[in-house]
């Protein structure tokens, strides 16, 4: 099991804002 | 960064889970590290509804300590849009099953905070204050706290 990440930040902020639901935003360095 | 199963069931109920990577989109990680004023890594940030940061997590952290920090953001998400009940419970749930990180004895101190917000009722400040006498004594959080005894 995994996280799924997305990477288009603004449409999840977008869906986030419609859904009324959190985020959270990772900023990494680690090896993909 | 993300092995442990706990963490990631935590995040994927409760979050939508957005990443931008340093070295695979530099444009993106600059836009965004600029926006929120976020230029290290690792660095997670959780946002409310509106995009507004509400935690912020800085560093690596063991998984227990991680696990408790996004509780943690969780419950003040709850918290700032005045679910005062659930974000009571949800403070008190990180004392109860990772009462040995760091964000405990913060998460204790928010658990009396929460009722006193619903009621106006000092009882639950008072009782938060003693609770810090018998334990996290060293934190700075009970030092707030010392003064509802």
């Amino acid at each position: 099991m995994e996280i799924n990440f997305r990477h288009d930040v603004d449409q999840v902020l977008r869906e986030a804002k419609a859904q009324r639901k959190s985020v959270l935003l990772d900023f990494s360095a680690a090896p993909m | 960064m993300w092995p442990d199963g706990r963490i990631v069931r935590f995040v994927n109920e409760n979050l939508l889970p957005a990443r931008v990577h340093v070295k695979d989109d530099p444009a993106a990680f600059k836009q965004y590290s600029d926006r929120y004023q976020a230029p290290w890594t690792p660095t997670i940030l959780l946002l409310d509804p509106d995009g507004v940061e509400q935690h912020r997590i800085e560093g690596f952290l063991p998984a227990d300590d991680l696990l408790a920090q996004l509780m943690l953001g969780r419950a003040k998400l709850a918290f700032q849009q005045g679910q005062w009940t659930e974000a009571e419970r949800q403070f008190r749930e990180i004392v109860q099953q990772l009462p040995q990180t760091d964000a405990a004895p913060e998460a204790l101190y928010w658990a009396g905070v929460a009722p006193y917000k619903a009621t106006g009722d000092p009882a639950s400040l008072k009782a938060t204050g003693r609770a810090f006498t018998t334990r996290y004594q060293d934190s700075t959080w009970a030092k707030k706290a010392s003064v509802w005894k």
